[in-house]
Parts: structure tokens; C-alpha cells; sequence
């Protein structure tokens, strides 16, 4: 199947790369997007034209945590109710031995609702990513790739050209 | 230029001239080709070693704990030394992984892969003990809650339960922050294979290609990880030295043991760290990713939790002095003059003597010393375990009570297979994935610039 329309430049700099995604951006292309062997914060601002946008992963490792302590205290207080022996003299429902237990499922429920929100919020694992994607991107070369029109798509390379692309494919 | 230090284009930690991106996944990926007649040659050592580990264990299996020369009050002997030993190899690794990324210590990059990977390993060597030690390791899904017919459930005010919780939870999160840390580079072995490998590569890829989107959510979950992972790490060796601090055992009841503990842990940590890199650095030739600064760097850090380890040590004795309680005093005098005495004064020798060597710069970047005193470190450190519970159990309140533990053939055996168990695992990861991460190291060097558009 052939890939939306579009264009793909392959960069050998950081600057330079940035410097084209100014470029299209100033142009009124909005559907940008990079790729690199290191994540590179000046793509990102450029992309965006503020600071770095925030990623949601945060909110679910939130309520990973939550989940986790909350589950934690529900956990040891709900067994120690159902046999209501008292040992050692000490309350049924002894909360500060509790804490160990709601803190390591803090944790671990925050870890994984973590991982969870990394797999979904950055679409992991994905069977077919970018048709245009380039082995050398892992390697020393920047990608920056547009979806626009297929009447705009020669306008895009002109762009991506002179803003010093080593390669530019459609 | 972003706020976050660690990715300024400044020139990084690679010493003797900087390689370039397209060097370092030259040097990584020729870490991966097939190794040599040596490399198996060593794998077939250790794997008969495990063998031996294996076959002592089915002995204990068969005949029963005896085996293992567990008799009143010697319950706990070598395998929760060895138990413990193991997960405080683990946390160096979490240290440099996740804390010293949190302090953006840009010297961790080119040795965090090696010590997370050995974090993974010491812990899933570690978690065989309790259950080798427990007997019956048939019925050890017991340690875990779940409903059962009559309505029991584990004990929650048992320090040892909450081990349960503290150790898997910590496998589970290292494990997948390693996992994490993985998958770009994973991506830039798929990119360079061919063929099986290349399939196998890019299943295990999930598919990465590096776009902005996947980076921007990538940084942040690596950050949120660390963050999880830094107090879970402080906690896992807490609530191992709970096993200890909350019996009444003289010598143990102490709130000294957890800060005690977690210091120990690194300081055995690191030096594992050492004897793994440094042969790791000679074979692979990484020299320009591990140079002198990063050996000094951690040797510095054992000299300073060897000092502190010091103070730990006077602090023991200073409170089982104060503290007026004659069985205390015994039990430290005992640990001094006793039948254990030889080891103490080793693990005296080991922890608190010998490191201080490396307050002379020559000797923090001499491999041959820091060999040498990595070594003894975790001599000292296995030892330190081995004088607290061993001359701990045998000297307590009650004179009729006091009893001697010698090691026997099979539980010297499971303990010395436990080393095999986990350098065979260490050894294979290495050949397998990268054991220098890609992406970090490249983040530290200068990144490619044309310089025409100046920003």
C-alpha cells in the first residue's frame, strides 16, 4: 500500500534539521515529524514553537501510585480483619507494618501503570510504523518527515532542499 | 538549549578525543559478533560449576536440611548471608541507573547498561535463596497472599513478608526500567542486522523508529522510573535489614541496621561493578567509553561508603557498649574474641582497611589494585553478612542456647553455584544486547552540528 503523501528529508545536523522544521512550520505545515538517534529537546521546541510540550505518562503514573497505596492498606487491613487474632498485644489493624506493604505496592503499581502509559501514549508496540522511517536514524542522521497534499509535496522538498537535507524522498 | 542538563551539546565525558555517533554503533555493535573459543571455554567452567550448585541442591532436596548443617540456633546461616549478599550486589546498579541520573552524573552513561544488567542478575540470584533455604521450595507460593480455603493470610507485621513484597517488587521494576532502556537500542541492532537476527530484533523493537512522539514520552516515563526506582532501591535493603533489626536477637536490634545496610549494598555493589567492567572494557576494547575518570569515579564512591561503612562499625560497638545490656555486650565481645573472630577482624581488614587505598588518585585508576581491592570488598561484605547472623544466632540471651555452625559440602556448594548461576547469566547478556547503552552514550558526546544556522 502506498504511503499518504509527503516527503521525507534526511539531515546529517542538528541545526540543520531545526532549522527546516522552522522553515515548514513558518509555511503553514502542520503534520511534522522527526526522527533521531537521541531524543533532541530543540526538535521538540521547534515542532511545538514554546517549551517542550508535557507528556501525559505523569497522569498515569499518578494514579498507578494512588491505585498502589490505596490497594496496599486495603490489602493488609481487609486479610488481618478476616482472622481477628490479636498476637503479641498488638491492634488487630496495626498500621505502621502496613506502610512497608502500601509502599512497595506504590511503587509497584506506579512502575507499571507507568510502562503502561509510555506503551500507549507513544503507540508501542506497533506492528508497521513510518513506510519512510531509514535504518541510518538509529545510526547519526536526523529524519524529518511531512504528510501534506500531494499538490504540495514538491514544495515540501524544495523547503526540506534548502534548509540543507543530504536526501529527500517523497 | 533545553533545561534538562543531560542533553547539552557541550563535549562529554569520552576522554582521548570523542567518538562520533556512527563510532560508538560501530563499538557497541561489534561487542555482539560471535564470540571466541575463550568465551566458551569460560562459559563451560562456569556452567559445571552451576552444575555442581544444582546437584548439591537435589541433595538437599532428597535428604532434607540437614544437609545444609542447620541445627538450633543456626537457622539462618550461609544462605541468608549469601541471600543478602546478592541483593546488595543489585543496588549498585539501581544507583547508578537511577539515582545518579536523577543527579545527572554524566559519567554513569557508558556503565549504566553493565550495572543494571547486574542488578537483574544479583536479584534473580538472590531470590533463590529464601526459597533454597526455606525447605520445601514445592510449597513456596505459600509466601505470596492469595485467598485460600481457610481464610489465612500472610502474616503482615513479619518483616519477612514484607521482604516478599520489597524483593519482587524491586525485580519487577528494575526489570522493566532495564527493559525500557532497551528498546532504542535494540532498535539500532535491528537497523544493523540482517537475516533471523534482524527478526528477532525488530519483535523485540516494538517497532522504535525515534520520532519526536516516542521520544517526548520516553524521556519523561525513563524519569518517572528513575524517581520510582530511588526510594524503592533505599527500601529494598531497609526492609531486608528489618529481617534482622526486628528480632529480638542481641546485635541485631538496632535502628542502625537499615542505613547501615543500604551503605553496605553500594559499597559491594560498586565493586562488583568493577571486577564485571573491567574485563569487559579489555575484551570489548571500550576504552573510549570506559576511561580512567569513570574507573575514578567509582572508586571514589567505594572509598566513601567504606568510610561510612567505618563509622557503622564504631557506632555497633560504641552502642552495644551505652546500651548497658549484658547480652548485647556479650554478643559484640564474642564477635570480637570468639570463635568467629577470624572473620570479623577479615571483614575489619576488607571493608574498613584495605579501601583506603584509594585515597591515592594512582590507585583509584590502577586496574590492578582496584581489582584487588574489589575483591576483597566483597570478601569483606559477604563476611560482613555472614557476622551478623552466623555469630549473632550463636551467642544469644540464654547460655544453653549457644551453638556453633560449621558449613557442610552442599551448602558451600548451592552458595559458590550461586556465583556461577549469576556470571552465566551476566556473561550471556553481554553477547546478546548491548552491554553500553547506544542512545546515553551518544547523548554525552557532542552531537553533529553544521554550525551555519548558529542557535
Amino acid at each position: 500500500m502506498a504511503e499518504a503523501a509527503g516527503a521525507l528529508g534526511v539531515f546529517a545536523h542538528v541545526d540543520t534539521t531545526t532549522h527546516a522544521i522552522r522553515e515548514l512550520r513558518a509555511k503553514g505545515f502542520g503534520a511534522i515529524s522527526t526522527y533521531s538517534p537521541v531524543p533532541i529537546p530543540e526538535f521538540e521546541e521547534a515542532l511545538t514553537g514554546h517549551g517542550l510540550p508535557r507528556s501525559p505518562v505523569r497522569l498515569f503514573t499518578l494514579v498507578g501510585a494512588l491505585t498502589g497505596t490505596a490497594s496496599g492498606f486495603a490489602l493488609t487491613i481487609w486479610s488481618s480483619l478476616k482472622w481477628d487474632l490479636i498476637t503479641g498485644g498488638k491492634p488487630v489493624v496495626s498500621i505502621p507494618p502496613f506502610v512497608v506493604i502500601a509502599f512497595e505496592m506504590t511503587i509497584l503499581f506506579g512502575g507499571l501503570c507507568t510502562l503502561l502509559g509510555l506503551l500507549i501514549t507513544a503507540r508501542l508496540p506497533r506492528l508497521r510504523g513510518s513506510q519512510r522511517y531509514d535504518p541510518r536514524f538509529t545510526v547519526d542522521r536526523f529524519g524529518v518527515e511531512v504528510a501534506c497534499r500531494p499538490d504540495q509535496v514538491s514544495t515540501v522538498e524544495a523547503i526540506l532542499r534548502q534548509a540543507g537535507a543530504e536526501e529527500v524522498r517523497g | 538549549m533545553s533545561q534538562d542538563g543531560r542533553e547539552a551539546t557541550s563535549p562529554g565525558p569520552i576522554a582521548g578525543g570523542s567518538p562520533t555517533f556512527a563510532d560508538v554503533n560501530r563499538d557497541v555493535i561489534r561487542t555482539l559478533e560471535f564470540p571466541g573459543n575463550l568465551y566458551f571455554a569460560w562459559m563451560s567452567i562456569i556452567a559445571l560449576i552451576l552444575a555442581g550448585g544444582i546437584l548439591c541442591w537435589l541433595l538437599q532436596v532428597y535428604y532434607g536440611m540437614g544437609m545444609a548443617g542447620k541445627r538450633n540456633p543456626q537457622m539462618w546461616a550461609m544462605y541468608i548471608t549469601t541471600f543478602v549478599f546478592w541483593i546488595g550486589i543489585g543496588h549498585a546498579g539501581t544507583l547508578i541507573s537511577a539515582i545518579l541520573y536523577l543527579f545527572r552524573a554524566r559519567w554513569r552513561t557508558s556503565i549504566y547498561r553493565g550495572s543494571e544488567a547486574m542488578t537483574i542478575f544479583a536479584v534473580l540470584t538472590a531470590g533463590l535463596f529464601p526459597v533454597i533455604h526455606a525447605g520445601r521450595m514445592w510449597v513456596a507460593y505459600w509466601l505470596i497472599p492469595y485467598p485460600s480455603e481457610r481464610f489465612l493470610w500472610p502474616n503482615f507485621r513479619s518483616p519477612l513478608v514484607w521482604d516478599v513484597f520489597a524483593i519482587s517488587t524491586y525485580l519487577t521494576i528494575s526489570a522493566v526500567f532495564f527493559a525500557v532502556g532497551l528498546v532504542p537500542d535494540i532498535a539500532a541492532l535491528r537497523d544493523a542486522a540482517t537475516g533471523v537476527k534482524r527478526r528477532i530484533y525488530a519483535l523485540l523493537a516494538l517497532g522504535w523508529q525515534g520520532s519526536d512522539r516516542q521520544w517526548r514520552h520516553y524521556r519523561r516515563a525513563y524519569g518517572l522510573f528513575a524517581s520510582l526506582a530511588t526510594p524503592l532501591v533505599v527500601s529494598v535493603h531497609s526492609v531486608v535489614s528489618w529481617d534482622f533489626a526486628m528480632a529480638l536477637v542481641p546485635g541485631w536490634h538496632s535502628t542502625l541496621f537499615a542505613p547501615f545496610f543500604v551503605d553496605g549494598a553500594i559499597f559491594s555493589g560498586f565493586a562488583m561493578v568493577l571486577i564485571l567492567l573491567i574485563p569487559m572494557r579489555y575484551y570489548f576494547n571500550l576504552y573510549p567509553y570506559i576511561a580512567d575518570r569513570h574507573l575514578d569515579a567509582m572508586a571514589k564512591l567505594i572509598l566513601v561508603t567504606s568510610l561510612v561503612l567505618t563509622y557503622f562499625y564504631a557506632c555497633e560497638g560504641f552502642v552495644a557498649w551505652y546500651s548497658g545490656e549484658p547480652a548485647e555486650r556479650a554478643s559484640y565481645l564474642f564477635k570480637w574474641v570468639g570463635v568467629y573472630a577470624p572473620w570479623w577482624w577479615l571483614q575489619i581488614f576488607c571493608n574498613s582497611v584495605a579501601p583506603l587505598v584509594f585515597f591515592w588518585r594512582r590507585a583509584r585508576v590502577h586496574v590492578p589494585i582496584l581489582y584487588a581491592v574489589s575483591i576483597l570488598v566483597l570478601i569483606g561484605m559477604w563476611f560482613e553478612r555472614f557476622n551478623i547472623i552466623v555469630p549473632g544466632l550463636a551467642h544469644g540471651f540464654y547460655p544453653y542456647t549457644f551453638g556453633t555452625y560449621v558449613p557442610t559440602p552442599v551448602d558451600t556448594g548451592i552458595v559458590i553455584g550461586s556465583f556461577a548461576w549469576f556470571f552465566i547469566l551476566f556473561l550471556a547478556f553481554i553477547r546478546v544486547m548491548p552491554s553500553v547503552s547506544i542512545v546515553e552514550v551518544k547523548e554525552t558526546i557532542p552531537h553533529p552540528v553544521r554550525g551555519a544556522h548558529a542557535h
